[in-house]
């Protein structure tokens, strides 16, 4: 376009700064200077995260347009998005994705800036308003899932349900809290798709808004070098000097990376999106079908692992003590460690807390996805038994075979790799166990296994222990 | 000259404040009353809801038998139904367990030929007396109470079973 066709745009922009005077407020932001050394690509991820927040935003504002928050209509409206509405499995796939990596993004920028340091003195506060930040997403991530109003939105809200139920005096009250009667049922979608559409994004909005204004305010961390210790009397002066002696303004020069990442998230999401296409919902919400086994979505499999390890006795300890310790540790950290070395390299306990716990919750995220300790509800009648195992038997341990099959041992005991895994595997148990302790097992359990002295015969027993006498390797 | 104490100015700036307080009581105390009203309505909504004739119910088996919650609203849609397991011992002697599991509430499933009742989630089993067998779960399934009338069986519910509030 010509210098005169731009002519009437400019004058237009200029009739507007006149009177809003927004250029003159956000050019000071997109002008402030920053160290050099922030302009990386490990400096990307918080804008990414923005990038995905305001994807999510966009998306869910033309979903509520379509979906009916009601118990009675959430799930057919579900299904009219999936496959009637024009680009509806779209937008479903696009939020859901979205949501993923918003959970996935988010963790990365909040490992990236606990291992600069960039909690320290004086970004405490920026810091705390990114736990909240954190703590709201998941909250997001968690109410979304129940607005899915399928098998496993239902049984989720049970599980959610059952844990504050365990909660000291308060149990009772929290549970009604929670779903807004009785009973799981509508109440209950329409108080979690106000939180999810009203409540919580209203607070992540004026959150985003201060941690933002708090790195502008007092600078993007710089990239901690080993030995430039922070401390309260030296540190802002310090800053200052720096990025007045070798600072890039942030527009273009830092800003050009996290235009990237930005784009670049957003593509992989609607790659995502298109490739994998809308996740649910799965079956319709109805407690009277009960054959389904509920599941969380990714970002919350470790917990539902967790509550499969843990011993029994701990379990109402750590379901109380444990997200109060975690949440109140990641908002003491800049108070615990506020000064001193900021560099990765002089904090080996920063690292090694980190590398701990991304171990663990993935680790447990992996069980999570496994279930080990799920029973196999179809073994019995699905999985074979292996040639090796009857062929050339006696009719009294084939007998024993059918008593294993029967009585569904399987479902908890793997055979040939066939079962479940809740209880050990039973190739080789003969060079295990003993005829005797076989039957003690079988009629009394224990080691969490059910006592299955009333379910059989005697004569079922027998057949039972001389079939496993069998099974050598 | 009047102290500000004292002054017109000083009187309308107290005045401001107490109206806008006034208003946030007005406003605050039925919203906060709304939000957190079903955790203070202590009247549980327990009553008798018949599950059928006890004909269908064999007796010495585990079936799976179904209702409409009794405190409900219009558009609860499917969810309104509850399921729960019906034990018929012999008689008119009965156990009606909730499908929730002790543990986290996942819906467990009877196994006639192992006579237990098994957790999808995180494996808990349960004998068909309902008490534990092995697993996570801290106590046996929640038990309805009930009575047989007419020949027609009946439970006591209406709310979700969990360790604070068991059925």
């Amino acid at each position: 376009m010509s210098a005169r066709g731009l002519g009437p745009v400019r004058s237009t922009l200029g009739w507007l700064e006149e009177r809003a005077g927004l250029g003159g407020a956000i050019a000071p932001a997109l002008d402030h200077p920053v160290p050099r050394s922030t302009a990386s690509w490990w400096y990307v991820f918080g804008s990414a995260t923005l990038a995905l927040f305001v994807l999510q935003v966009v998306t869910g504002i033309c979903l509520a347009l379509v979906y009916v928050p009601s118990a009675e209509g959430a799930y057919q409206s579900l299904l009219y998005l999936n496959f009637q509405a024009p680009f509806g499995w779209f937008l479903r796939a696009v939020h859901f994705w979205g949501s993923n990596a918003m959970v996935a993004v988010m963790t990365l920028h909040m490992i990236q800036v606990f291992l600069w340091g960039a909690h320290k003195y004086p970004r405490e506060l920026t810091w705390i308003v990114g736990v909240f930040l954190f703590l709201c997403t998941l909250g997001m991530a968690f109410t979304g899932q129940i607005l899915r109003w399928d098998q496993d939105a239902y049984w989720g809200l049970g599980i959610g349900a059952s844990i504050a139920s365990r909660a000291p005096g308060v149990g009772d009250a929290l549970v009604s809290l929670l779903l807004g009667g009785p009973i799981i049922a509508g109440r209950t979608l329409s108080r979690f798709f106000a939180v999810h559409v009203f409540l919580v994004p209203g607070i992540l909005i004026g959150m985003i808004g201060l941690h933002i204004w708090l790195v502008l305010r007092i600078g993007i961390n710089e990239w901690p070098m080993p030995g430039r210790v922070v401390t309260r009397e030296t540190y802002r002066q310090r800053y200052e000097e720096e990025v007045h002696k070798d600072g890039v303004s942030f527009f273009p020069y830092a800003a050009r990376k996290d235009m990237v990442a930005c784009g670049v998230v957003v593509l992989a999401v609607v790659l995502c999106a298109v490739l994998f296409g809308p996740f649910g919902p799965h079956g319709v919400p109805d407690p009277t079908l009960i054959d389904t086994a509920p599941k969380p979505d990714f970002y919350f499999l470790a917990l539902y692992a967790l509550f499969a390890l843990l011993p029994p006795w701990t379990e109402t300890v750590v379901i109380l003590v444990g997200p109060v310790l975690a949440i109140g540790a990641l908002f003491l950290v800049p108070f615990i460690a506020g000064t001193g070395e900021k560099s990765w390299k002089r904090r080996p306990v920063a690292v090694l807390g980190v590398l701990v716990i991304v171990l663990t919750v993935t680790t447990l995220a992996g069980l999570g996805v496994a279930v080990p300790w799920s029973p196999q509800m179809e073994a019995w009648t699905a999985a074979a038994t292996p040639v090796r195992y009857v062929k050339g038997r006696t009719p009294l341990e084939l007998q024993g075979a059918l008593v294993l099959q029967n009585k569904q041992c399987r479902t908890c005991h793997s055979l040939g790799g066939g079962g479940g895994r809740r209880g050990p595997a039973l190739d080789g148990i003969a060079t295990r166990q003993t005829r005797d302790q076989l039957i003690r097992q079988v009629l009394q359990g224990g080691g969490n296994m059910p006592a299955y002295g009333k379910n059989l015969s005697p004569a079922e027993v027998n057949a039972l222990v001389a079939f496993m006498g069998t099974l050598r390797p | 000259m009047t102290p500000p104490s004292q002054s017109r100015r000083g009187f309308l700036f107290r005045l401001g404040i107490g109206l806008n307080v006034l208003g946030a009581a007005l406003v605050g105390i039925p919203v906060v009353g709304y939000i957190f009203g079903p955790a203070r309505r202590r009247t549980d909504g327990q009553s008798w809801i018949g599950l059928g004739p006890i004909g269908a119910f064999p007796a010495g088996e585990t079936r799976l038998a179904t209702y409409e919650n009794p405190v409900r609203v219009p558009w609860d849609g499917a969810t309104a139904k509850i399921a729960c397991w019906v034990r018929h011992i012999k008689g008119e002697r009965f156990q009606v367990f909730a499908v929730n599991c002790a543990h986290l509430g996942c819906p467990v499933r009877w196994f006639a030929q192992s006579r237990l009742f098994m957790c999808p989630c995180h494996g808990g089993a349960y004998y068909e007396d309902g008490s534990r067998a092995s697993g996570p779960p801290p106590r046996g399934l929640f038990e309805y109470e009930y009575r047989v009338r007419d020949g027609a069986l009946w439970v006591r519910g209406g709310q979700l079973p969990t360790l604070s509030r068991p059925v």
